[in-house]
């Protein structure tokens, strides 16, 4: 499969271009090195951007759909750029028990999205995980980083509103 | 080495590594299946296929499971059954309760399962996805809901044409094949070859029915319905209506178009001789006054030219530059027969019936697509899509009598005819090629040019015309194209003689028999009776050059003049541009 042609992204500027060929030279005779360089753009980017699928695909020349299977596969990777604020509602077992389904349907429904998806202003990230070993706090949140406990859905609302305060107060400075 | 075994009581011997379910199939048990098709690698997506191999609790798939010195394999008893239906049932659990509404309906591996399986209620609630269809390609539809994930598809599309248009997104219950990056089927790489859609056990992929415009055209009083119908259609078509493929039936074709209301019966085998002599004339005046790049590359097959234009466009100067017989035939029967008739141009529509998808695409390829002022081809059925609307007729089609087309587009030789099989064209194009090199026919022991004929993906050939060696390569399948190309284009930029001087290239496998839009079921066994079927005719044919065609050489004569020039280039010919693989 010849890799050729790419089509014009304006998101391809050279910094990006520069990053892949670094990664490619660097992972060039490893064994797995496509899932060690999508690694590599992920953290720089927090996601992994198209072009950057793109430009490898020509790089390492394999089909772009080879790279999507291989992204879309592992949980890990994300095709988006996360939000500023970063909510994940743990569903293991006891949090599940304790009612995790409904603090996930009050975020939805004050958000406007659902899991895995970001505002379309980029505010709010929401996402579930499997568990956080944090079982005692069940049903448990985080909320960049932070871990919540015992939450009921009326908690929820606080929580986004303390962070869009502070996003205000942000902007007016 | 082989193998000895029995499979329900029965004594097989088979090759090693022979499959149980291909075993099987020699002591005539047929073990049911969805995923495994003959074409493709085993997926064990379905597990349909499970056996009791005599030892051991466990059930291995009869697909992906080699046989085995001494196994005792039993296929069907009253657990398996079960257990197969309880398989089954968790499929359909996940898979619209549609049928009536259907694609496939009537044609669908899944619903003879369910009907084999005497499934009469759902016994789980059916979960199915809500993705919506992908129509943004106008060729093919995608239906992610009706998907079974057998991964028949993916792998045609990346192994069989190493196209990569059709990937497995995600996993688990969000498993779903779709393009890189859900973006739409138009904006991938896809090349509308279809042959994801002739290998769906399912209506998850199926073709763009646009029968219902042809029926709407046919009672439109300000509409001269004119039509064509290509060679591969004749051999394919009564395989819906339960005969053995290869079956030519020409005559009741025309018969059958006649009666549901076409003013004017065309063949495009017609238009595959006109192709011949243009392409041939392009040959010679490559090869012999070294006019143009060599090798020159066959371009009827739009799917290969989409191909082309977005994997390898620095090769575009080798395409011959010939429109493929479906446009060519378009563009008179929009200029050339109305004049001869009288008749008003800007009344005429031409419906075209192919045994390909893409032929769907190429109506907008390029702005030479209407040559004649307006579309020179108005809409494109497949062979499905035209069997469906015999059916829909009341025309007793077996029964018909035979008749014939149209004279002044309708007349065809055998070399025209064997286009539709891979490596027709080149036996075609160098039968006319000898003829204008040397001033003579090939001598008929010489006009079967059989190396380059049959199913091996790649075949080359050196044939000798006058004093001078022809070396010629023809490939189908796209994944068998680009070693050709590549030592193509090693030889150019070595400034080195070209690897050969004449390659033909079909995106699908065994050529337009085995085209996208033919009825279903295609598999080696088939293709080959398909190809069997134009090869017998051609054989029994007393026209068998191109160029000794009178109705060809009555339209040069009348109107076109001389091949290559003038208003045979206006009308005949087209252009290429390289293309973006992703359009995202």
């Amino acid at each position: 499969m010849e890799a050729a042609t790419l089509p014009p992204l304006e998101e391809m500027d050279e910094t990006t271009r520069d990053e892949i060929e670094t990664s490619v030279a660097k992972w060039k005779d490893a064994e797995g090195n496509l899932i060690m360089i999508l690694h590599e753009i992920q953290n720089r980017h927090g996601y992994v951007p198209r072009a950057s699928s793109l430009l490898l695909a020509r790089e390492m020349n394999i089909p772009l759909a080879r790279i999507y299977e291989v992204l879309t596969f592992y949980h890990y990777f994300r095709l988006v750029p996360q939000g500023d604020h970063n909510i994940t509602v743990c569903n293991g077992t006891a949090c599940y028990l304790k009612g995790s389904g409904r603090l996930l349907s009050e975020l939805e429904k004050q958000l406007g999205i659902k899991d895995g998806e970001t505002t379309e202003d980029r505010m709010f990230h929401l996402e579930t995980v499997r568990c956080i070993g944090c079982c005692g706090m069940a049903p448990a949140l985080v909320v960049d980083k932070k871990t919540i406990g015992k939450n009921s859905p009326m908690d929820i609302p606080p929580i986004l509103e303390k962070i869009r305060q502070q996003e205000k107060t942000h902007e007016d400075q | 080495m082989s193998v000895t075994a029995t499979i329900n009581g029965l004594e097989v011997t088979v090759p090693e590594g022979t499959s149980i379910l291909e075993a099987a199939r020699q002591v005539q048990v047929r073990i049911p299946t969805l995923c495994k098709h003959q074409d493709l690698f085993p997926s064990s997506a379905c597990g349909l296929c499970i056996v009791k191999t005599g030892t051991g609790k466990k059930m291995p798939r009869a697909c992906a499971t080699a046989l085995e010195e001494g196994m005792d394999i039993t296929t069907h008893d009253a657990e398996l059954t079960e257990v197969r239906r309880a398989t089954l049932e968790l499929i359909l659990s996940n898979h619209p309760n549609a049928c009536q509404t259907c694609g496939r309906n009537g044609d669908c591996e899944l619903q003879d399962r369910a009907g084999e399986f005497g499934i009469r209620q759902d016994y789980l609630p059916r979960r199915v996805t809500d993705l919506p269809c992908d129509d943004s390609t106008g060729s093919l539809i995608l239906d992610f809901s009706k998907c079974i994930k057998c991964g028949r598809c993916v792998q045609v599309c990346q192994e069989v044409q190493n196209v990569w248009a059709l990937s497995f997104l995600d996993r688990g219950i969000n498993t779903r094949m779709a393009p890189a990056g859900d973006i739409t089927l138009a904006e991938s790489p896809c090349i509308r070859c279809g042959q994801c859609s002739a290998h769906c056990p399912t209506g998850a992929i199926v073709e763009n029915d646009e029968t219902a415009t042809v029926w709407e055209a046919l009672r439109d009083p300000g509409k001269i319905c004119t039509v064509q119908i290509a060679p591969s259609v004749r051999v394919a078509l009564g395989e819906a209506f339960g005969l053995p493929p290869g079956t030519n039936l020409t005559g009741k074709i025309y018969s059958a178009l006649r009666r549901l209301g076409f003013k004017a019966i065309f063949d495009t085998t017609f238009a595959a001789d006109l192709t011949i002599i243009e392409e041939a004339s392009e040959f010679v005046a490559r090869f012999v006054e070294g006019k143009g790049e060599l090798p020159l590359i066959t371009s009827c097959c739009p799917a290969w030219v989409d191909y082309l234009e977005k994997n390898f466009s620095d090769l575009i100067p080798l395409f011959s530059t010939a429109k493929s017989p479906q446009q060519m035939l378009g563009a008179l029967a929009k200029t050339y027969y109305p004049e001869k008739t009288g008749l008003p141009a800007d009344q005429i529509y031409q419906v075209s019936i192919m045994p390909c998808t893409a032929k769907k695409y190429e109506l907008e390829r390029t702005e030479e697509m209407q040559s004649s002022g307006r579309p020179d081809v108005d809409v494109v059925l497949t062979t499905r899509e035209f069997a469906r609307m015999i059916k829909q007729s009341g025309v007793d089609f077996l029964n018909l009598p035979d008749e014939k087309a149209d004279s002044l587009l309708g007349e065809y030789s055998g070399a025209g005819l064997i286009f539709g099989n891979t490596g027709g064209v080149m036996e075609a194009a160098l039968r006319t090629a000898f003829n204008k090199v040397t001033g003579e026919n090939l001598p008929p022991e010489g006009i079967n040019i059989t190396p380059v004929r049959g199913l091996e993906g790649i075949k080359t050939a050196t044939i000798p015309v006058a004093d001078t060696k022809v070396r010629v390569a023809v490939a189908h399948g796209l994944a068998n194209v680009e070693n050709l190309l590549l030592q193509v284009r090693e030889a150019r930029d070595q400034n080195k003689p070209p690897p050969w001087h004449f390659i033909e290239v079909m995106a699908c496998p065994g050529g337009c028999i085995g085209g996208g839009g033919q009825p279903y079921g295609v598999c080696n066994e088939v293709r080959q009776k398909r190809m069997q079927g134009l090869l017998d005719t051609d054989e029994k044919m007393a026209l068998r050059f191109s160029h000794e065609n009178p109705e060809i050489l009555q339209v040069y004569d009348e109107f076109l003049g001389e091949p290559l020039t003038g208003k045979a280039h206006e009308l005949l010919h087209t252009s290429y541009q390289p293309r973006p693989i992703y359009q995202k």
